[in-house]
């Protein structure tokens, strides 16, 4: 009875899956009938088609049982079977990779290659050139040849196909056959046509002037395949982008021109290229938009889908360009498809006006609850840049935010919810109060842990600064009697930064941690009382150092200074000072850490961890000998070029700055592949003070590979002397050589050298960014202790306080702190607070009073435990 | 923006998939050998790529840094992904290429039986429109004549009676569950 009802329900299947239980093994063995004298076609095709089939589920043929399959597959050569013969050629082409002496079956293929029947050749050649390495190729390249220009088109696709497969392993070979492509793109065929166009851009790619040509031909003789039409617009395209003087008209109106093409896939592409072309400008962007408005409307979801995501791109920099397709992505927002609706949306948000954020928030309302999950974070996404663009609005997107964070959802839309809320409120005062407010409460719900965490950090951090700080002390010690252990221990921290920054709270704080310290948790009981000790000393200093300030080094590199100290059995104590501090993150790395697609769904994976770019320098240059008894890497800066781009040899340089010595990575690239340059050297003209310890020059520098010459120099002992310019000469020894095999043709060159920009090194490269939390604390403390130089100036090159406050930043290389970066908008004074650390471990902290008056009139006050070091930065500026 | 330029190439497709209904991979063919290189990671992305589109029969969906297309019918789902800033409607063109040929090989049965029926067939349809990433063709009728098909592809006044009812049934039970 059983099995009967088993049979009905694969009846119901669709009659089970022949293929479903079949076993590698049990294969392998009916593979053998291969080698029988009389082929029974249509019993082989199966087994093939079973062999395949398994190779297709991801199982796994080890070298020994792939080559006995290939041989006995050889066999079926003889079989006359339409059907089992294309089998074998996908049989070649699957185990190409894995069996050995696949190159048996040459001339096998190169007779059906070459044979009559039209069904076998063209795939014939792609078996074979699947096969064929690049000693096999001399023998078979006649052969190919004649397929490419051959008249039955699948021969010649075929052969054109391959060849750009085979570019890979030998582009010499192939560039031989330029020919034979160009005769091809001329073919009545459309796809003919298009694989010979991307063959001839693959062998000519590298010779502008022989591609403008090409596009220069094409263009004109309008051709029939729209996959080829796509290709050359985007030829014509990248070489627009390239070309430095203005607008290429014939290029650009060649493109524009595709706009009217009767085919949406060319009408498309030809949109695309010039929305994303740098130097469209928003004349330009018009026909291009007004086609995309028109395929909003189309009944198709992937060309409405196309046009709001090329439109979502374009309201990136011309928003306003947009703006006349609103009409048209508002009615998509109601789309069966929900990535069109969610971008239609995210658009929508991007050009919107501030008068029109309340309506479209009533629309995403009505609409949020029904999208998945993934598609509300990016919509949350959008709701933060909306935020950041129209600080005014904050209550009524903060409402809505928390509204949806009332709402089920899983962790990751919790958390983009809860970090919105907290770039709204770091960016806007205004929004602080009731930010918080939302997140005590949410919290007060919180069932994951590791964003309880996070908030509660912020409320420590927060919290003690706004006007009413006891209204947090009793969400933050609910979460004490009420979580789990990682919680209250979040919560205790949380705490005690309320204790050590609001006095009058202070009593009742340690009250609580009292309490906290009869917790059942070893953690929650050990912060209790560490804090509780602290908060009794009543010492400022102790509150700024131990409470307030998180530990500023990096993180990889104290596990590796505290791996180091263990294997070395040191008597002495670790000392904390020898770990690198880490690097604030700047502003560009934190956009590029924002970049990504818009739209686009992301299944999570381990976030990668981040290591900064001195720990990645570390690595590198402690395999250069003579560097590693500097000690470790203070700060990198970032990359100087001292060349032109285009020029016949091109050098960047990298400073890396230690304690007491100064290290120049020079990284040199030869661009000329006629030359071999040898023991390349960097003279270097170093300023007065310098000295140079050691130089490493690099042996041998071939055609467009990277190489690099290491200068270490000691900085002087006078500070004011390590602000200079140097000179610099690269010194080599030139071979010519042969460009294609890169072997020099004598063993003889001659010594030449080249001109570099002189290299600066300035300030900054000597300080390392540092956050301070609690930038006012840490001044008080440094009333006493630290030496204070002042200085008055004068900014007469700054129009704007942005533009000074940007200026000096990047000019000193230190860290804003308190968010003093950024100037409230209508104000004409405006103090800027830095925070940084000297090489050597000397803390500096700068507080710089503008005013806007005629320019910019600047009070630099800088505090600093070394007096050399706050004379050098006051005599840096101006 | 400018990641977001076209670069001139003819390696379009990332990848073809046919599943059936419960998420199985039937085929699948990956092209780049930088995404998903192991057996492991095709795997997971199918399996989510599935749980995302076999519910809402949208067309077109964006995940893990892919654009795929895709379309289903009766037990079978057919999947075309390409980079994600490549030009969607070429991908939607082999996807159409694909279902079109496969429907004409299996004379329209499209459905999870017939295509394991064939799947030698479908096998050279599929390499015959895309090799290594590159387009070979977007025919659908210039594919199947490259595919030979079995000989038995008589015309309709030389079939039994038999047959000509087999095929009517067929055609009677695809238009309704289309």
């Amino acid at each position: 009875m059983s099995s009967f009802k088993r049979d009905k329900k694969e009846e119901e299947d669709g009659g089970g899956n022949p293929f479903q239980n079949i076993e590698k093994t049990t294969v392998l063995q009916e593979a053998r009938i291969f080698n029988e004298n009389i082929i029974n076609a249509k019993k082989c095709t199966h087994i093939l088609t079973k062999i395949l089939y398994l190779l297709n589920q991801g199982e796994q043929l080890g070298a020994k049982e792939a080559t006995e399959v290939f041989f006995a597959m050889t066999k079926l050569f003889q079989s006359k079977d339409v059907i089992l013969r294309r089998m074998v050629y996908l049989g070649i082409k699957e185990l190409s990779s894995i069996a050995d002496d696949v190159i048996i079956v040459t001339s096998s293929l190169t007779k059906d290659m070459t044979g009559k029947e039209d069904l076998y050749r063209a795939a014939a050649i792609r078996a074979l050139c699947s096969i064929t390495d690049v000693t096999m190729l001399q023998t078979i390249e006649r052969y190919m040849k004649q397929a490419i220009v051959d008249k039955n088109p699948a021969v010649s696709s075929a052969a054109l196909v391959s060849s750009l497969h085979m570019s890979k392993i030998a582009s010499d070979v192939i560039k031989r056959w330029v020919n034979e492509a160009q005769e091809a793109v001329n073919s009545d065929n459309i796809m003919v046509q298009y694989h010979a166009l991307g063959v001839l851009y693959h062998i000519r790619k590298s010779d502008r002037l022989a591609v403008t040509k090409l596009v220069a031909k094409l263009t004109r003789m309008s051709l029939k395949s729209h996959y080829a039409i796509c290709m050359l617009i985007r030829i014509a395209s990248k070489l627009l982008e390239e070309e430095e003087t203005s607008n290429d008209s014939a290029l650009f109106s060649f493109i524009e021109s595709c706009l009217r093409h009767k085919s949406e896939m060319v009408i498309y592409e030809a949109a695309h290229a010039i929305v994303n072309s740098r130097r469209t400008t928003s004349r330009e962007l018009g026909p291009a938009i007004s086609v995309l408005q028109l395929f909003c409307g189309s009944p198709k979801p992937t060309l409405r889908f196309a046009a709001v995501r090329t439109l979502n791109q374009v309201a990136i920099n011309h928003p306003a360009a947009v703006t006349a397709c609103n009409l048209d992505l508002e009615n998509l927002i109601t789309d069966s498809n929900r990535s069109i609706a969610t971008l239609a949306i995210t658009t929508l948000l991007k050009t919107g006006a501030e008068s029109s954020v309340d309506r479209l928030m009533k629309q995403i309302a009505t609409f949020v609850s029904e999208i998945s999950d993934e598609f509300k974070v990016v919509v949350v996404q959008a709701i933060r840049a909306l935020a950041l663009k129209f600080p005014r609005k904050h209550s009524v997107l903060m409402n809505f935010l928390s509204a949806m964070l009332r709402d089920e959802g899983g962790l990751e839309y919790k958390a983009s919810i809860a970090d919105t809320i907290i770039t709204i409120i770091e960016d806007n005062a205004d929004a602080k109060e009731t930010g918080l407010a939302h997140l005590c409460e949410f919290i007060e719900d919180c069932e994951h842990t590791s964003l309880a965490v996070r908030i509660l950090h912020l409320l420590g951090k927060e919290g003690p600064r706004t006007k009413q700080p006891s209204r947090y002390i009793r969400f933050i010690y609910n979460r004490v009697i009420l979580e789990n252990p990682t919680v209250r221990a979040a919560a205790v921290s949380a705490m005690a930064q309320f204790g050590a920054l609001c006095p009058d709270l202070s009593e009742n704080i340690q009250v609580l941690l009292a309490r906290c310290q009869m917790d059942t948790d070893d953690e929650v009981r050990d912060r209790a009382t560490y804090y509780s000790s602290i908060l009794r000393q009543q010492d400022k200093s102790l509150y700024n150092n131990y409470i307030l300030e998180p530990l500023q080094v990096s993180i990889p590199s104290l596990e590796r200074c505290l791996k180091d100290y263990i294997q070395s059995k040191s008597d002495e104590a670790f000392n904390i000072k020898s770990v690198p501090v880490v690097a604030a993150p700047t502003e560009e790395e934190k956009q590029i850490s924002n970049q990504k697609t818009e739209g686009m769904l992301i299944s999570t994976g381990p976030p990668r961890p981040v290591v900064s770019r001195e720990e990645n320098y570390t690595e590198k240059l402690s395999a250069i000998p003579g560097i590693q008894q500097l000690g470790p890497l203070f700060k990198s800066s970032e990359i100087v070029e001292l060349t032109e781009s285009e020029t016949e040899y091109v050098v960047c340089c990298i400073k890396h700055c230690f304690t007491r010595h100064l290290v120049l990575q020079f990284d040199c690239i030869n661009t000329l592949n006629d030359q071999l340059l040898e023991n390349v050297r960097i003279q270097l003209d170093p300023s007065e003070g310098y000295q140079i310890v050691k130089d490493i020059p690099c042996q041998k520098l071939p055609y467009n590979e990277m190489g690099t010459v290491y200068i270490i120099l000691q900085f002087p002992d006078d500070l004011p002397n390590t602000v200079g310019t140097f000179g610099a000469v690269m010194k080599f020894v030139v071979k010519d050589c042969d460009p294609n095999t890169g072997l020099p043709d004598t063993d003889e060159g001659y010594d030449d050298e080249y001109m570099l920009e002189d290299l600066e090194v300035v300030l900054g490269d000597q300080i390392q960014r540092v956050t301070k939390m609690n930038w006012a604390a840490s001044w008080d403390e440094s009333a006493n202790g630290f030496v204070e130089m002042e200085d008055t100036y004068s900014l007469s090159s700054m129009n704007t306080l942005e533009e000074a406050v940007k200026n000096i930043i990047q000019f000193l290389g230190l860290q804003p702190a308190e968010r003093t970066d950024k100037v409230p908008e209508g104000k004409t004074t405006h103090t800027l607070l830095l925070a940084g650390l000297f090489r050597g471990g000397h803390d500096i902290l700068v507080r710089s009073k503008l005013a806007l008056a005629d320019g910019v009139t600047m009070q630099l006050t800088v505090r600093s435990t070394d007096a050399d070091i706050a004379e050098l930065i006051t005599s840096a500026v101006g | 923006m400018d990641s977001s330029l076209l670069q001139p190439t003819l390696y379009t497709v990332k990848g073809i998939v046919i599943m059936d209904n419960d998420g199985n991979r039937i085929l699948a063919k990956y092209y780049d050998r930088n995404v998903f290189p192991t057996s492991k990671e095709q795997r997971a992305f199918e399996k989510n790529l599935f749980n995302k589109t076999h519910r809402a029969n949208a067309e077109i969906i964006m995940l893990d840094g892919l654009t795929c297309v895709y379309r289903s019918n009766v037990d079978l789902f057919f999947y075309v992904m390409g980079s994600s800033h490549e030009n969607e409607l070429i991908l939607m063109s082999v996807l159409n290429c694909l279902y079109d040929s496969i429907s004409q090989i299996l004379r329209k049965n499209v459905e999870k039986r017939s295509v394991l029926e064939s799947l030698d067939i479908v096998m050279l349809a599929m390499d015959e429109i895309c090799d290594g990433g590159i387009i070979i063709d977007a025919d659908s009728s210039s594919v199947v004549s490259r595919v030979a098909l079995r000989t038995d592809d008589i015309p309709l006044g030389e079939q039994t009676v038999a047959q000509v009812l087999q095929s009517a049934k067929d055609q009677l039970k695809w238009s309704l569950l289309k």
